[in-house]
């Protein structure tokens, strides 16, 4: 993957522990989470497709038989953070994911599929 | 086994579904259609006028025939049959063999012989096509009119009125509506609701003549009156589709119908058939449920099966364009073998009759119109002899109360429960203790009960309930996919394992990450058992998100901020600091229905900020964004006014001072009256107070909301001490033991023994547990600290209020507000 696609978000020990936090990337949106009880991080994009709301960062984290998600806060949409599928609403569209990796304590997302139609990438993952 | 049905209607359908399942190897199943669709719903035929689509209505999807090697032909009728070859032949010319013939070729409406019945703008209401013809002419239609006052007629009138046409007549020869389902009263009641939506009901009338030259303009009826009409519509009766039967010398019954024994078979042993187009001793079905009890009874015989059709309860309940009707057993039981007990609100349009035998053992049957909530209980009373209480009359609808049926009945097992499906009590034990299927779906999937009209589910739900208590099995009531307990005894084992987070309480009595159901029912066990700031930091992400950022989030993703006003009660200079503020964070501001002031559209990044203020100005948090005490409001009381008994302003203070911070399973509401006239209206919240002449009465479990509910006393004439005793014990019980999200008054509903069972625990302290709930209490109003100080102050969760983590000075851009008279709203989604 071409090195300059991934964005510098934030600090580890600035996030909070099963939640999300929005980052910002010139007009873009992102949510990124850590979930801490998994130990994996995961991106979307903030935006809630149901209406349209810069919510998921605040959403809350959780499992569906197994399956990552987060729900939206307005209305309680579940979205797998796996691969951006709506879990509890079959009308309701997907949302992007992005990559995710982890370098001595910062956090890295990767933005390549901004640019590029959305393709379900899998998460990168480094242990901290 | 080669078997052709001919027919492609709801009950052939049905036949080759549950064929299909019997999973015969060597089987070999052709279909021949009349018409150019599959098999669609014609019970619902009515909705297509309403938005409904050919592929709603369609029972399969034409796949499923293909999926399951069912050789379907449409538009394609059978014409002849060879019996001695066992051959059939299309229209087409196609010719196949068969080992069974099934006739499953329904009915046609019935078109009395008038004369003009020929005029354009003459339908009958049988099939969507006949539905698109009507479709057409109704667009130039201003009138209709619809021969046929039951339940198929009433079914085309409401077509018409989806169809948009004002002025829509129903004419009936008898003397009342549904001649067939219910009596004079009943019908009384019919077309006065009927009027109410614009339908005219004509009753003994018989159409003489259709007028108009080419096109219809009216009808004349033997008394020689005149009904000028734009369009007619035919819906008088069915008449079995039985004329290639006859051709073929099968036997036919007097009135029409393909004669059958009791296993569906006609004078022809390889021949059978099923639904409307079969009579059996004497009786043409013209309901769809015993139509597949037919098919289920051929697919039996087939099968090597012994199934036999008994004749069918002709027991209805259906709703008619939003009028409930239904009649069961026999309805019209005369005087002399029956006693009627008769429920006649002219006010409200409501019509129950119950017919029970002269020794007042046994119901017999009944009608209601217009409410019939107790159709499902009395229809199996009815149709299992079972026991009435000795004054039947509470069976139906007394003086506006709910009915009150007995809930314990014990059904046999034999009893019909769904009758579309044909599964009996039996069934659906047997699903639930040789199954293991525990839930309602898995039930419905494994017997298929529930799945056609749904109006057992309720049934259903009751009968598996009480085998797994039957078999010891705990009715439980878990809260998600991640625990195995009820929010009861969580709180319990948390308290006695002394969890004190999330993670601790997920890691030691759950399976996999949590979700957004346990995570804020645990953080509210938490919070009600410990009541430590909430949002300190492994806790916050587990909150709902207004308790996150400790305040509502609003439509654009903006917040509101509710500073407490305790009691309503509130300074000039207090109001002036809310203003200020209000002006220079630009919020929008509103009063509360809780007598406190909210300020919307604030920012989160502004939110610290705001509430620093507020602080400095002393206020504390409102908590309205948690599922915790809200408000206690009050009228002025004695202080000002000439009625008041008590000074009920300083009692509201009092109480929710006390209770401030105080989380609960839900929101918690309360109220302080001075005198009985109530102005702060106490008996619609949780619990609500009322000056009485020697002290107060305490209310408890009210509601407002969706599902109004008046609180009921708990205690009466206490001083403020006990009152306040009553409460905290009241509020801990409520607490302890109700189910996440669940208001008070719904966990008084559940509560077995329901008000004076909780007056016992409350006022007599009938479980010993009294002094504990008071010391609990205690405990939490001892730990309450205002979380927003606490935020406020303390850096590290201070800078949780920003939207961009990587720019925490920026706000949201896409946030956009719209002008409102002097303020501003959220802009719409």
């Amino acid at each position: 993957m071409d090195k300059n696609n991934w964005i510098y978000a934030c600090k580890a020990t600035d996030m909070p522990h099963n939640g999300g936090v929005c980052v910002q990337y010139g007009t873009e949106q992102i949510a990124l989470y850590y979930f801490t009880h998994r130990n994996e991080w995961y991106a979307t994009q903030n935006l809630c497709p149901h209406k349209k709301q810069m919510a998921l960062s605040r959403g809350m984290l959780g499992s569906q038989q197994g399956e990552p998600k987060v729900a939206c806060p307005f209305h309680k949409k579940t979205f797998s953070l796996k691969n951006g599928q709506c879990l509890n609403d079959e009308a309701c569209s997907a949302i992007k994911t992005y990559p995710v990796k982890v370098h001595e304590g910062n956090i890295f997302i990767n933005v390549a599929s901004i640019l590029t139609p959305h393709s379900s990438t899998p998460i990168e993952y480094e242990p901290q | 086994m080669k078997i052709i049905v001919i027919g492609n209607g709801m009950v052939g359908q049905k036949f080759c579904e549950k064929l299909v399942g019997q999973k015969i190897e060597d089987l070999e199943l052709t279909v021949f259609g009349e018409e150019t669709l599959p098999a669609y719903d014609r019970v619902h035929l009515s909705e297509y006028f309403a938005g409904k689509t050919v592929q709603d209505l369609c029972m399969k999807p034409m796949g499923w025939y293909a999926e399951n090697n069912v050789n379907l032909h449409l538009g394609d009728p059978v014409t002849q049959v060879d019996r001695a070859q066992k051959t059939v032949t299309s229209f087409e010319g196609k010719q196949f063999s068969y080992d069974y013939l099934v006739f499953a070729t329904g009915s046609a409406a019935f078109v009395p012989q008038i004369s003009g019945i020929d005029k354009h703008g003459v339908f009958v209401y049988r099939t969507i096509e006949d539905l698109n013809l009507i479709w057409r002419h109704a667009k130039i239609a201003k009138s209709a009119v619809v021969i046929g006052g039951g339940l198929l007629g009433l079914e085309a009138a409401k077509a018409m009125l989806d169809l948009g046409i004002p002025n829509t007549h129903v004419v009936e020869f008898a003397p009342r509506l549904m001649p067939r389902q219910i009596d004079d009263g009943g019908s009384h009641v019919l077309t006065e609701k009927l009027k109410a939506l614009g339908i005219t009901t004509h009753t003994q009338k018989n159409t003489a003549v259709i007028l108009g030259n080419e096109t219809i303009t009216g009808l004349m009826f033997t008394d020689g009156s005149i009904l000028s009409t734009d369009m007619l519509v035919i819906s008088a009766g069915i008449k079995p589709r039985d004329e290639l039967a006859k051709k073929i010398g099968l036997h036919i019954g007097h009135r029409g119908g393909i004669s059958v024994n009791d296993h569906m078979q006609t004078s022809d042993p390889s021949v059978y058939a099923i639904g409307e187009c079969a009579v059996h001793e004497g009786a043409v079905y013209g309901l769809v449920a015993p139509g597949y009890e037919m098919a289920e009874v051929a697919v039996h015989q087939l099968t090597g099966g012994t199934r036999a059709f008994g004749g069918f309860d002709m027991s209805t309940k259906l709703k008619l364009i939003g009028i409930d009707v239904a009649s069961f057993g026999d309805p019209f039981i005369g005087n002399e073998d029956a006693r009627s007990i008769v429920y006649h609100d002219n006010h409200k349009g409501i019509y129950q009759r119950i017919n029970v035998s002269n020794d007042g053992t046994e119901l017999l049957g009944g009608i209601l119109v217009g409410d019939a909530e107790a159709y499902n209980k009395l229809q199996q009373i009815c149709a299992n002899k079972l026991t009435i209480p000795s004054d039947p009359a509470g069976l139906i609808r007394a003086s506006g109360d709910t009915p009150n049926a007995p809930d314990n009945f014990e059904l046999p097992a034999s009893a019909l429960i769904c009758s579309c499906e044909g599964v009996k009590k039996q069934g659906i034990e047997d699903a639930v203790v040789q199954n293991g299927c525990e839930s309602f779906d898995a039930v419905k999937k494994c017997t298929g009960a529930g799945s056609g009209c749904g109006g057992c589910t309720p049934m259903v739900k009751d009968i598996i309930n009480a085998t797994l208590k039957k078999q010891g099995k705990l009715v439980r009531n878990i809260i998600c996919e991640h625990f195995a307990y009820s929010r009861q005894e969580l709180y319990d084992i948390i308290r006695i394992k002394e969890l004190h987070s999330f993670d601790e309480v997920l890691d030691s009595l759950g399976t996999g990450d949590g979700c957004e159901i346990c995570r804020p029912a645990v953080s509210s066990i938490l919070a009600s058992l410990w009541n430590e700031l909430i949002i300190k930091n492994e806790s916050a992400t587990s909150q709902d998100t207004n308790d996150r950022f400790l305040a509502n989030i609003q439509k654009g993703g903006t917040y509101s901020v509710v500073p407490r006003i305790p009691g309503g009660e509130i300074t000039p200079e207090k109001l002036i600091v809310i203003g200020t503020i209000a002006k220079k964070y630009n919020l929008y501001t509103k009063i509360t229905g809780g007598q406190r002031i909210d300020l919307f559209g604030a920012h989160l990044n502004d939110l610290p900020l705001i509430w620093e203020e507020l602080i400095a100005a002393g206020f504390e948090s409102g908590h309205a964004y948690g599922k915790a005490l809200r408000t206690v409001k009050s009228c002025v009381g004695s202080t000002w006014c000439r009625f008041g008994l008590h000074d009920s302003v300083s009692f509201a203070v009092r109480v929710e001072n006390r209770y401030k911070g105080l989380r609960a399973p839900h929101k918690i509401k309360s109220a302080v009256s001075g005198c009985i006239r109530e102005c702060a209206e106490a008996q619609s919240k949780d619990f609500g107070i009322i000056a009485t002449e020697k002290g107060w009465n305490l209310y408890v479990c009210g509601n407002g909301g969706s599902k109004p509910q008046h609180a009921l006393l708990l205690a009466a004439d206490i001083d403020s001490e006990t009152c306040i005793r009553y409460i905290d014990r009241f509020l801990m019980f409520y607490i302890k033991t109700a189910d996440p999200l669940t208001r008070t008054a719904t966990w008084l509903n559940k509560m077995e023994g329901g008000i004076d069972y909780l007056r016992n625990v409350v006022v007599h302290d009938s479980l010993g547990i009294a002094a504990e709930l008071e010391a609990q209490m205690q405990t939490l109003a001892d730990h309450y600290e205002c979380e927003w100080k606490k935020a406020v102050e303390t850096p590290e969760l201070r800078k949780r209020f920003t939207h961009f983590i990587n720019a925490p000075e920026a706000k949201d851009p896409t946030i956009v507000f719209e002008p409102l008279r002097a303020q501003k709203k959220a802009a719409e989604w």
